[in-house]
């Protein structure tokens, strides 16, 4: 005996699915979706919020739009993208999720993201922990002096600042130099072995960046532009990404 | 956007320097602890931007710093690895729970390799996989590859050694 006919009311909302797919290339192939079920047995999101990305996707097609714009499963997806890599139709789900968080009201996305994203704003540091350029230089050159006094063999170890025409430009995550500056100092010894021309910047030198966390693509741009202009005006031929 | 830089990642430099002969490093030091080492490949850098060349390099270093005998792959690995759940921001987005769930899978599949350390070298999978084995008492321990690099080369200092085990906390001292 054949269940109860559900009546999706189609036709009533607007589908969220078909704003994504106008922006997406090639529409993010959303509409492609086999139900082959790649995707969901290699998340480690599914389960949570009773969703999984192929049930993530069914809705968004459906048109349940109220229920996957309130969920909180777009905040525990990391957009790892291990489901577009294992799709054989390479769906974008990932940018699905990234676009259900950028319609989230932004006084009601989680706060650690969020704040973390302000926080960046308020410093051309970008820092996500509130370090300021003064903050930063003087705990990089404190750090710096103390394992010349004390290291031998690095007598001569330098961390420098704003170096003009340094082939790499270093970015650091504000981790290091606000809870445990001591984690910095393996990396400057590596490259004073290895005799890498290199500067950290008082300005752009953050590593983190919140604001893509909670696509306020604005305060993104905003953000990389500032990076990047540091790297830019400093004449740096590389952006060395850290570990 | 325009600029007139190029994004690189550091782990392309430690193999390259590496394999320049500038950063002298060796394996020595765990030719008798056998300690074993696993890595992390951060999603981020691996399957999301550079590919499985970096996941090479990444290797390459390893094995030179810890011995290729003392080096145990995860399964899935490169850019088939699974997430450890620190991505995305889910490490503060204040749903603990969630994320522990999230990870245990990566958890379970660093528990399988039977490694004493797993390597991170990403902020974000760092701060996870160190939170997992202490949520779940796996009892391993999470390193970043500066901390190695350094031990291997017998230039880690006394002060740099916040996450090693007690196993690797005097050597080379």
């Amino acid at each position: 005996m054949s269940s109860e006919v559900i009546d999706l009311e189609l036709g009533k909302k607007s589908i969220f699915k078909d704003k994504v797919m106008e922006l997406l290339p090639d529409g993010g192939n959303l509409n492609l979706c086999l139900t082959c079920g790649l995707c969901s047995s290699g998340c480690p999101a599914t389960g949570l919020e009773d969703l999984d990305p192929r049930k993530f996707l069914r809705m968004a097609s459906l048109g349940m739009d109220d229920e996957i714009l309130s969920s909180p499963w777009a905040w525990m997806c990391t957009m790892c993208q291990r489901c577009l890599y294992a799709c054989p139709m390479k769906i974008d789900i990932p940018s699905l999720i990234a676009h259900v968080r950028k319609n989230w009201p932004k006084d009601k996305q989680p706060r650690g993201i969020r704040g973390s994203c302000d926080m960046a704003l308020k410093h051309d540091t970008c820092s996500a922990m509130g370090a300021s350029e003064e903050d930063w230089s003087f705990v990089v050159e404190d750090v710096a002096e103390e394992v010349r006094e004390t290291q031998k063999g690095f007598e001569t170890l330098q961390a420098p600042m704003d170096k003009e025409g340094a082939y790499f430009f270093l970015n650091q995550n504000s981790r290091e130099p606000v809870t445990e500056p001591d984690e910095m100092v393996p990396l400057w010894k590596i490259l004073h072995l290895a005799e890498a021309d290199w500067t950290y910047g008082t300005k752009g030198w953050a590593a983190e960046n919140y604001c893509m966390f909670c696509q306020d693509s604005d305060a993104w741009e905003k953000i990389v532009r500032i990076k990047a202009k540091a790297v830019d005006d400093l004449g740096c031929k590389v952006w060395l990404n850290t570990e | 956007m325009e600029h007139r830089f190029e994004i690189k990642s550091i782990i392309e430099y430690y193999a390259k320097w590496i394999r320049q002969g500038k950063l002298k490093v060796n394996s020595d030091w765990n030719k008798d602890l056998k300690i074993k080492f696993t890595t992390q490949d951060p999603c981020q850098v691996v399957r999301k931007s550079l590919g499985d060349p970096i996941a090479e390099d990444l290797r390459f270093v390893i094995t030179s710093v810890v011995g290729e005998e003392n080096f145990v792959d995860m399964t899935p690995n490169r850019s088939n690895n699974y997430c450890c759940g620190g991505g995305g921001g889910f490490l503060q987005s204040g749903f603990p729970e969630a994320r522990r769930y999230y990870g245990k899978r990566k958890f379970d599949q660093i528990m399988e390799t039977g490694a004493t350390y797993c390597i991170t070298p990403c902020h974000n999978c760092h701060a996870q996989i160190h939170d997992l084995s202490e949520h779940y008492e796996g009892g391993y321990h999470s390193v970043h590859l500066w901390t190695l690099i350094c031990l291997s080369l017998g230039i880690l200092g006394e002060n740099e050694r916040t996450y090693l085990g007690p196993d690797l906390a005097g050597v080379g001292l």
